[in-house]
């Protein structure tokens, strides 16, 4: 597509973002079913209610109302004081009363925006249409020349999180869905896990000359699903983007289609065209009554709000001074924020501690949690035997000069594998940083004698021998060697 | 007397006094079935064994010194109600088979109550008709003239009363299916406000609209099931939480000071020249009992049918979606998934259940929508304010249940339009949530059974209740129990 590198800049992509979030709630939308049906056997977490049985009726879970109020909460959105679920009606063996139940005319939620970050520390503002509720469908499984229905899925809460047409790269994109999980987990309303259907993207994409921009029109939208990462979502806007410029280009019409991802060949495949689409005949569910939602309810809710990413990162940057970068690293996942807070609690917030901390969590300990279990899954920072305190030990222990920084990572592996307390790591591998001058002058004395060679060229001009009579230093005291106290005698004794 | 001809109240003091058993008059009751029952054709399904089974249990539980208000009472329930373990087929071939694993909170509660269930009675397939002509499997004769119907679509229920095969029965009401067949058979019908009984098991018509009502012979016994099945129920949202009253104490025979409402638009050319008298003499008796009677006016009446016709049948479309052949019921068994929808449905569904899913789809569609279904409820709106407004000045209206008495068996199958107008009376208190009740006033010349309907504000069944029994109290028109199982065994002999 090397063609359209050279007129991408005529164009404009747009793309709005339609996101499904399965709602962390212990019971089904409509029914008290437990939602725990990952690995059941099929159709075991079914009743009347969800199998769509002739005669039941819904009941609304307040639990995935007060998390979809939250979530808007959380996503700087007005609460509707009344909310109003309807019948979507269309006709799939995965939906069992030939109707899905779903907030249409009056969402739960509206005109929402969240932060995202650019390249340059700056942060654009990605408008939020609504936040509303439904239920989920259950699941077609295709085997053979047959499909089999399972409801264990059916009615499970989701929430649809449909974000304005504000995006306008594949990595804005990239940034407004990481940005929008990491707020998700932080209320603690959707696990993330896209891999497990739990959360589910569908960009719209669309692209428009600048003259189009101009009159406020709009190009035709082609509607990507089956996304299973948010990788796919940025690979699919920049393949569909350029799709799409291409086929302007040549002459062509872009229609508006619904498209599949083909994950393999890394490319858009048609899925329905706007000929199929359907007429749901929405209309008010009349088996539910209107959710009224009052002002004290909202206020208990926004009590119940935890401090959300952008205000920590602005909290660690601030009052830390720890650096940008490593601030959102730190952000990213709560429970890995949970921890660096309770080690900054422990070892203490003076003056460039918090930012050791960072570098010490973001380097070494995200390198051993990357290295251990099955996924490269930051949350089972949670599950490690480290404790944060004892994470806190650890740096102190340096900083006191105890063990020096390679010691420190030699511990901190120990303590990844056993969860023992640093320093009795330290006493029993005998670790402790050697600064007693004459034990390192006693090194230096043998080490000298033994490179009678190196020396002699050393006094000779050729300084950058200095590492050599560092690292023979360093490995005669088995690393234990203050390093500082090491160097500043090595230098004496080297310019005598 | 036959047991059989007993009111449930009467049969209570009876099995108190230990002048018979709960299996005893049960046996009595399946008995009168299987004598009239291939005439009437009340049920779809007879539970005989179930029912001397429940009977023998209320008998332990009576002579352990259980007082629940309806043991070892044999009563009907319309089949468009979920019973677990007695298949439940709403009248329709496309649940042929099906049995539910669950059973309807009203029916749990008259189970609860002591309820012996006697079976599952006829209805219009879906609760969609006014004859029972559209269920699938036969149709009820009106035990007062085998050639008539016994109106629907509770006319299983109201005939299976009338008849005597039942003490009492369930009916559903969207839009007069327990009042009107009440009418056509002389018995005592029902309809609580909307959100007063709930609706968990009843397999949904209209969901705006449906309430589950009773049939009995008299208004007292009327009372008495509405105790046990009122009240609301954490399983439906639209029951009400209301607190339910001990609806017998509203019987105290005195109308005296009370405001009766008589509203124009329900006389209207077209209602035959009996029913209006019996009615207009009924009113007038209500009036000699210490009622004042004051004109009324519902100016938007004629706005009903086409009203209800909208709203019910665009939720019936999408409440009849989940029949598609694959998890319960009929299946044509066509190997391709959409040749299955097609061909269940196609067989499954009768031409009413059709003509109504087409009619719904068809107002909700795109581009259709405000100017139907919109409308319409728009329109509901200012219908539920006239009898607001009409509420503020009289505590019950009073006017026909029906512009006739019972029609022949055909006289208006071939005709939808026709059929729909006849309920034109009925349908109004359904979009407006209020309650009604339809109490025997009188014969035509034809010797068939004419209705007084009493329509009460919402929540307002002690009123109806109160008004229906002091007018059955001070009338006597042969239609006491007695005479009624007379007329019917006369009509069922001859």
């Amino acid at each position: 597509m090397a063609t359209v590198d050279s007129v991408i800049d005529k164009y404009e992509l747009v793309v709005g973002m339609e996101v499904h979030a399965q709602v962390l709630t212990r019971s089904k939308m409509f029914c008290s079913c437990a939602t725990d049906y990952a690995g059941a056997p099929p159709n075991t977490r079914v009743c009347p209610v969800c199998l769509g049985l002739p005669g039941p009726l819904p009941v609304i879970n307040r639990q995935a109302v007060e998390a979809t109020i939250l979530t808007g909460l959380a996503l700087n959105a007005t609460v509707a004081e009344t909310a109003v679920f309807a019948r979507k009606n269309y006709t799939y063996p995965d939906l069992p009363k030939g109707y899905q139940i779903s907030q249409f005319e009056f969402p739960q939620c509206e005109h929402g925006w969240l932060e995202i970050e650019q390249d340059d520390g700056s942060s654009r503002r990605i408008g939020i249409r609504r936040v509303h509720l439904e239920e989920d469908t259950g699941r077609t499984v295709h085997e053979g020349s047959y499909s089999y229905v399972d409801l264990n899925r059916a009615g499970v809460p989701l929430m649809e999180i449909v974000s304005e047409a504000h995006i306008h790269s594949p990595e804005d994109a990239y940034r407004y869905l990481t940005k929008l999980r990491t707020i998700l987990r932080y209320l603690g309303v959707n696990s993330g896990d896209m891999e497990k259907g739990a959360l589910r993207c569908e960009p719209n994409i669309s692209v428009r000359t600048l003259e189009q921009k101009n009159r406020g029109e709009y190009g035709a939208k082609v509607e990507v699903k089956n996304l299973n990462s948010f990788r796919a979502v940025r690979s699919a806007i920049d393949y569909e983007m350029k799709r799409q410029i291409e086929t302007l280009e040549a002459g062509g019409t872009v229609e508006q289609v619904n498209m599949g991802w083909d994950e393999q060949n890394q490319r858009t495949v048609l899925q329905r065209s706007k000929e199929d689409s359907h007429d749901y005949r929405y209309f008010p569910e009349p088996d539910l009554p209107p959710v009224h939602v009052n002002q004290a309810w909202v206020e208990a809710l926004r009590e119940q709000l935890p401090e959300l990413p952008d205000a920590k990162q602005a909290r660690y940057v601030d009052d830390w001074q720890v650096r940008r970068t490593d601030a959102a690293i730190l952000i990213d996942e709560g429970l890995v924020a949970d921890f660096f807070e309770g080690a900054v609690a422990a070892y203490g917030m003076e003056e460039g501690k918090p930012q050791r901390l960072a570098n010490w969590l973001t380097g070494e300990f995200f390198r051993l949690l990357y290295a251990d279990g099955e996924g490269q899954d930051l949350r089972q920072i949670a599950e490690t035997r480290v404790a944060p305190a004892q994470v806190a030990a650890l740096l102190q222990l340096a900083d006191d000069k105890v063990i020096n920084q390679n010691t420190a990572k030699k511990v901190l592996e120990i303590m990844y594998a056993t969860g023992e307390d640093p320093a009795a790591i330290v006493e029993r591998e005998g670790l402790a940083m050697v600064s007693d001058t004459s034990v390192i002058d006693e090194a230096i004395d043998a080490i000298l004698a033994a490179n009678q060679d190196e020396l002699t060229r050393y006094r000779g001009g050729e300084e950058k021998l200095f590492g050599f009579f560092m690292g023979q230093v360093m490995r005669a005291t088995k690393g234990k060697a203050d390093p500082a106290a090491a160097r500043q005698r090595l230098q004496e004794r080297l310019d005598e | 007397m036959n047991l059989y001809e007993l009111t449930i109240q009467e049969a209570l003091d009876g099995m108190d006094r230990g002048d018979f058993t709960a299996v005893e008059l049960t046996a009595d009751l399946l008995g009168r079935i299987g004598a009239v029952e291939r005439e009437i054709q009340s049920f779809l399904t007879v539970t005989g064994e179930l029912a001397l089974a429940q009977a023998a249990r209320a008998d332990a539980r009576r002579r352990q010194g259980d007082a629940s208000p309806l043991l070892g009472i044999p009563l009907g329930i319309k089949d468009v109600l979920s019973t677990r373990d007695v298949e439940t087929t709403c009248g329709s071939k496309i649940l042929k088979g099906y049995v539910p694993p669950y059973t309807a909170t009203s029916v749990k509660k008259l189970e609860a109550a002591g309820m012996v269930m006697l079976g599952k009675t006829n209805t219009d397939e879906f609760a969609m008709g006014s004859s029972t002509e559209n269920s699938a499997y036969h149709t009820t004769r009106n035990p007062w003239n085998l050639e008539r119907v016994p109106g629907g679509s509770s006319g299983g229920s109201a005939a299976a009363v009338a008849a005597g095969e039942a003490l009492g029965a369930l009916g559903t009401d969207t839009g007069g299916s327990v009042r009107q067949p009440a009418s056509f058979c002389g018995v005592v019908g029902l309809k609580p406000s909307y959100g007063r009984v709930s609706r968990y098991g009843l397999v949904a018509y209209g969901s705006s609209l449906d309430q589950i009502g009773t049939l009995t012979k008299d208004v007292r016994d009327a009372a008495l099931l509405l105790n046990v099945i009122a009240g609301h129920d954490p399983r439906d949202s639209t029951s009400l939480p209301d607190a339910t009253p001990d609806y017998r104490t509203a019987l105290t025979g005195d109308v005296r000071g009370l405001r009766v409402g008589v509203p124009a638009e329900y006389f209207i050319d077209g209602i035959e020249p009996d029913v209006e008298q019996a009615v207009r003499e009924a009113i007038a008796q209500l009036a000699h009992l210490g009622a004042e009677i004051i004109p009324v006016s519902l100016p938007n009446t004629d706005k009903a049918v086409p009203v209800y016709y909208m709203i019910a049948t665009a939720e019936a479309g999408a409440n009849l979606a989940r029949f598609d052949g694959i998890r319960f019921g009929y299946s044509a068994g066509a190997d391709r998934l959409m040749d299955n929808y097609r061909q269940t449905r196609g067989e499954g569904f009768g031409p009413e259940v059709k003509r109504r899913i087409m009619l719904g789809t068809y107002v909700l569609s795109a581009g259709y929508y405000d100017a139907y279904y919109g409308k319409a409820q728009q329109v509901r709106t200012l219908m539920k304010q006239d009898f607001e407004d009409v509420f503020s000045r009289v505590d019950v209206i009073a006017c026909p249940v029906s512009p006739t008495t019972a029609f022949k068996i055909g006289e208006k199958s071939d005709d939808p339009m026709a059929m729909y107008l006849a309920d034109v009376f009925t349908l109004s208190l359904n979009l407006a949530g209020m309650c009604g009740i339809s109490v025997p006033c009188g014969l035509d010349a034809a010797g068939l059974p004419i209705g007084l309907q009493l329509i009460g504000p919402h929540l307002g069944e002690e009123v109806i209740l109160r008004t229906a029994h002091a007018y059955e109290q001070s009338t006597n028109f042969g239609l006491s129990v007695g005479g009624l199982a007379a007329a019917s065994r006369r009509h069922v002999a001859g």
